[in-house]
């Protein structure tokens, strides 16, 4: 871990014990969040990237269970904490922001009531929480923000919603923020306007984000690092433009083949990652993606380490060496 | 058939306990199991009452009156020497029946009225609206006294008014979840296809709103032997020498000084037969509902 | 050639509160969701209609096929009209128009079997024949093998759900396929299978395919033409080859600009439109984009546009149209990388 990381996973497993067995549902998961940057982890459905949010914030379900590492947040693992001194990090230090903005606020308080309630810890006297709400919302840019401060909100719109929830996350100037899939649910024209503004306001504010998406394009504009998650694993990790410009896993490379805004000539027959996904409560042998690598040889029977290609980028493939992309 | 396919052999998400893993759930939850147990024992009753005693529920044996209870009589005898043993069980055929009979029926009219209600056109729904809110409005009491003026003390008169009390309930319930439903995709998908009211109604909209008004009809049937054993206990219900817990309650209070056991003989399975059918509905409510589940 | 679908100046209002509360306080008793929307499409042609929410697209969708009623306008169906038919009359019509819904799992009845989904058009409209036969011919369509007739839907995933709402339109082959955001939800792995299958399909059966999207990565790929809808009315529309290289209508070439291309390097045109979609009940005023758009000029507020054309095909509704002029940096810089 690096001196300038506000939070490092080390080595995450975590496994959740279900009726059909045990389910391995992250398997040795490295990565690092420098300060003040912006990581984005990638991956499709089954991937782990909500688990691994989830132990982040500890929000794990009761049948998970952290089978092994460390998650240092400041040089503190957040693992080994007691429950009331995690609880002090969260919505201080450590904020988030989530997928639905319909259900992420309290329908029967106003803005203003849950914007001022949430700093309760700032020691602020009543008009100025009220104030730095008013702040807030004007740096989201919504309009006439004094007297929204009093509306419910039903009375926004949904992309308002996620703007006021991105104001309310940042309010506590914390020191990481995370977004699952913020995005996800909003348009395409609302979801560059957010994108913009959490690029802007992590600028002002000066917090990491980590940012969860399975939206290439938008990973490519607002991160700086990238990790790609495959079944429960880092595939790769690196720079925004050592992932796209130079990745060297296969899944990393037929992701990037698959996404249609990368495909230059429009065409109707599109190209696809064949195989399914595999059963993580018997996790087969060797290599997570072997049985649909178009890459895959003898050694592949024996489980990759992360190879590192520079400072910054590993991808945990035998011949990463020699994938050049296409 | 060309195009690659990626998902077609992938495990299908689990398919969800059988039913021998369900009823091991509900046995392995202790009031679940207490709820099987006493009903059981009531229907066992009700079921075997003629080959559980050799007593007569009606033969009078003035002899024998208020006698505590001993081998001969479990449970003594009242005030015209019959054994309340005999009596009780042959009470719970009554109180079932009425349960059974009266609960089906007006389960299956609520079930119809409100699914009408909810899929058609507004001003039917407004109409049966009202229908039910009259209805509703009438206490029980009142409701049972105005059909017996009219048509005697009968069981008859006993079921229909458990049915014109209960009917309501179930119809607004189906009400509900028959509005909710009808904008469901999977509903627009039948209609797309051309599929009638007809057609939607029973195969698409009952089977999803059936499951949790079965558990609401389970729940409601201490309810229905409440009534029923209130009207007795009026004597607005069963007329005498037919044995109903009710009656066998009324009579026991009557002649309390004398014997208590009467009494006790005729509140007791009222309270057993509660119990267990209130218990046994809210586990299988629980179990119903995965958002009450400790597991996954 | 004659349209095979002739929709003309539809429009589509739902009913907001209720008609009492609307004369006493003079509220709106209803808002319209589509604004007169005309267009056709082709036999064996793939058309699409993007919009985002609020555009009222999939109204419009489901107002073709009977499920919520046009009040205005009419639509036909080789040359018959089929708006504002009776449900009977408009039986024979469903036959000939299938249609997958957006909700993967939420369009398949939870309590019925793969097999009794499958069997469900034939019982609907009386056809006979052994049914058992049918439903493994129609998995099989879709690449799903005969075993899934026994599974229900809460043991399918997103993608197999899809496959099988796509089996149950086609069940009676018919001549028109309205896809709802087909790829919507999917990982982009297996989005290209969707696609890909629907395309096979298209070719084998000989559909045309009205598909509704907000995904223009999506339309680039599969839509011979394309219209672009916003609050109920068609601004732009065109062939997609054309609509994407020369985007007219300034929410056009918004739309396309907010589609952030997956490289770093991509300098992206800053065609960002501020503010939220307006509100049913307070329709701007004239051009009803005016008050987002940066290039608005004064008679934009005063009066909607009358239609024009850039081409034959490429019609648009603007008065200040930027046909092509800036667009074409983000398309070509899409691989590229800065050095």
């Amino acid at each position: 871990m690096a001196a300038g990381d506000v939070l490092t996973v080390e080595s995450l497993s975590v496994d959740f014990r279900t009726a059909a067995g045990r389910l391995h549902a992250l398997r040795d998961v490295s990565l690092s969040v420098p300060r003040g940057e912006i990581v984005g982890i990638v991956g499709e459905s089954g991937c782990g990237k909500s688990t691994l949010i989830n132990a982040v914030i500890g929000l794990l379900a009761a049948n998970a269970e952290v089978v092994a590492g460390k998650i240092p947040f400041n040089g503190v693992d957040l693992l080994a904490m007691r429950p009331d001194e995690f609880r002090r990090l969260r919505g201080d230090r450590i904020t988030a922001i989530f997928q639905d903005p319909m259900t992420a606020l309290n329908p029967v308080f106003s803005i203003g009531t849950q914007m001022t309630e949430i700093q309760y810890r700032s020691g602020l006297s009543a008009r100025a929480k009220r104030n730095r709400a008013v702040e807030f919302l004007d740096k989201v840019k919504i309009p006439d923000p004094e007297r929204r401060l009093r509306q419910y909100p039903h009375q926004f719109s949904g992309g308002m919603r996620q703007r006021i929830c991105i104001a309310m996350a940042l309010l506590a100037e914390p020191d990481l923020l995370i977004a699952d899939e913020p995005t996800t649910a909003l348009d395409a024209t609302l979801e560059v306007q957010v994108i913009r503004l959490l690029k802007n306001l992590q600028r002002e504010v000066g917090c990491s984000i980590l940012f969860i998406s399975h939206h290439l394009g938008v990973i490519a504009e607002l991160c700086d690092r990238v990790a790609i998650m495959y079944a429960g694993e880092v595939a790769e990790r690196g720079t925004v433009r050592d992932i796209f410009h130079d990745a060297r896993h296969p899944y990393s490379q037929k992701l990037l083949q698959c996404d249609p805004g990368r495909i230059a000539v429009a065409t109707r027959n599109l190209p696809t990652i064949p195989g399914e996904l595999p059963n993580l409560v018997h996790v087969p042998q060797g290599c997570i993606f072997r049985p649909r690598c178009p890459e895959r040889f003898e050694r592949c029977v024996e489980r990759p380490e992360p190879h590192p290609l520079s400072r910054d980028h590993l991808a945990a493939c035998h011949k990463a060496e020699e994938l050049a992309p296409a | 058939m060309s195009v690659p396919l990626s998902e077609a052999t992938a495990p299908a998400a689990s398919a969800g306990p059988g039913r021998g893993a369900r009823l091991l759930r509900l046995l392995s939850d202790p009031m679940g199991a207490l709820g099987i147990l006493l009903v059981l024992a009531v229907v066992f009753g009700a079921i075997f009452a003629d080959v559980l005693t050799q007593y007569s529920p009606t033969k009078l044996a003035p002899r024998d009156r208020f006698l505590p209870p001993d081998a001969a009589h479990l449970l003594g005898t009242d005030q015209l020497g019959r054994d309340l043993f005999t009596r009780v069980l042959h009470g719970a055929r009554i109180a079932l029946g009425v349960a059974l009979v009266a609960a089906s029926a007006s389960f299956a009219g609520g079930l119809i009225l409100g699914m009408i209600a909810g899929y058609g056109p507004r001003w039917l729904d407004s109409l049966l609206l009202l229908l039910f809110d009259a209805l509703r409005s009438f206490p029980t009491v009142m409701l049972a006294l105005a059909l017996v003026t009219l048509a005697g003390p009968s069981l008859s008169a006993v079921v229909l008014v458990v049915v014109l009390a209960t009917l309501p309930g179930y119809a607004r319930v189906v009400r509900a979840q028959t509005m909710s439903l009808k904008g469901a995709e999977f509903v627009l998908a039948a209609r797309a296809l051309g599929a009638p009211a007809r057609r939607i109604l029973p195969v698409h909209i009952m089977p999803n709103i059936i499951g949790p008004l079965l558990i609401l009809a389970s729940m409601d049937i201490p309810v229905v032997i409440t009534i029923e054993a209130g009207m007795s206990f009026l004597g607005l219900g069963v007329r005498p020498p037919t044995p109903s817990w009710g009656s066998i309650l009324n009579d026991g209070f009557s002649f309390i000084r004398e014997s208590p056991w009467p009494a006790i003989a005729g509140g007791l399975p009222i309270v057993i037969a509660t119990l267990g059918f209130t218990f046994l509905g809210e586990t299988l409510r629980d179990q119903f509902d995965p958002r009450l589940r400790k597991d996954a | 050639m004659n349209a095979l679908l002739e929709v003309e100046d539809v429009r589509i209002r739902f009913p907001v509160g209720s008609r009492l509360n609307a004369a006493i306080t003079g509220a709106p008793a209803s808002i319209e969701v589509v604004v007169g929307v005309s267009f056709s499409i082709q036999p064996g042609e793939t058309y699409a209609l993007v919009g985002e929410s609020g555009s009222g697209k999939t109204s419009l969708a489901r107002g073709i096929v009977g499920l919520v009623p046009t009040h205005a306008g009419s639509i036909s169906f080789e040359g018959r009209p089929i708006s504002r038919l009776s449900e009977k009359a408009l039986l024979p019509i469903r036959r000939e128009i299938g249609m997958i819904f957006q909700d993967p799992t939420g369009s398949l009845s939870p309590r019925q079997s793969v097999r009794s989904i499958l069997a469900e058009p034939f019982r609907v409209h009386r056809q006979g024949g052994d049914l058992d036969a049918h439903v493994a011919r129609l998995l099989d369509d879709v690449g799903l093998p005969s075993s899934f007739a026994s599974r229900y839907p809460h043991q399918l995933s997103g993608g197999q759900a899809r496959r099988v709402g796509m089996a149950r339109a086609l069940a009676l082959r018919p001549k028109l396929l309205i896809a709802d955001e087909p790829t919507a939800g999917l990982d982009v792995s297996v989005q290209g299978e969707m696609l890909n299958l629907l395309n096979e399909l298209q070719a084998r059966l000989g559909l045309t395919i009205l598909i509704i999207t907000h995904n223009l990565n999506v339309v680039r790929h599969v839509a011979d033409r394309v219209a672009v809808m916003y609050l109920g009315r068609i601004v732009e529309e065109g062939p997609t080859a054309d609509v994407f290289a020369s985007p007219c209508h300034r929410y056009t070439a918004a739309l396309l600009s907010a589609n952030p291309v997956p490289n770093p390097d991509a300098r992206r045109v800053p065609l960002d439109i501020e503010g939220d979609m307006p509100s049913l009940f307070n329709r701007p005023p004239g051009c009803e984009f005016h008050p987002r758009c940066r290039f608005a000029l004064e008679q934009c507020a005063a009066m909607f546009p009358a239609p024009a054309s850039l081409t034959a095909g490429h019609q648009f509704a603007c008065h200040n149209p930027g046909c092509g002029r800036w667009y074409l940096e983000p398309l070509r810089s899409r691989c590229a990388r800065r050095s």
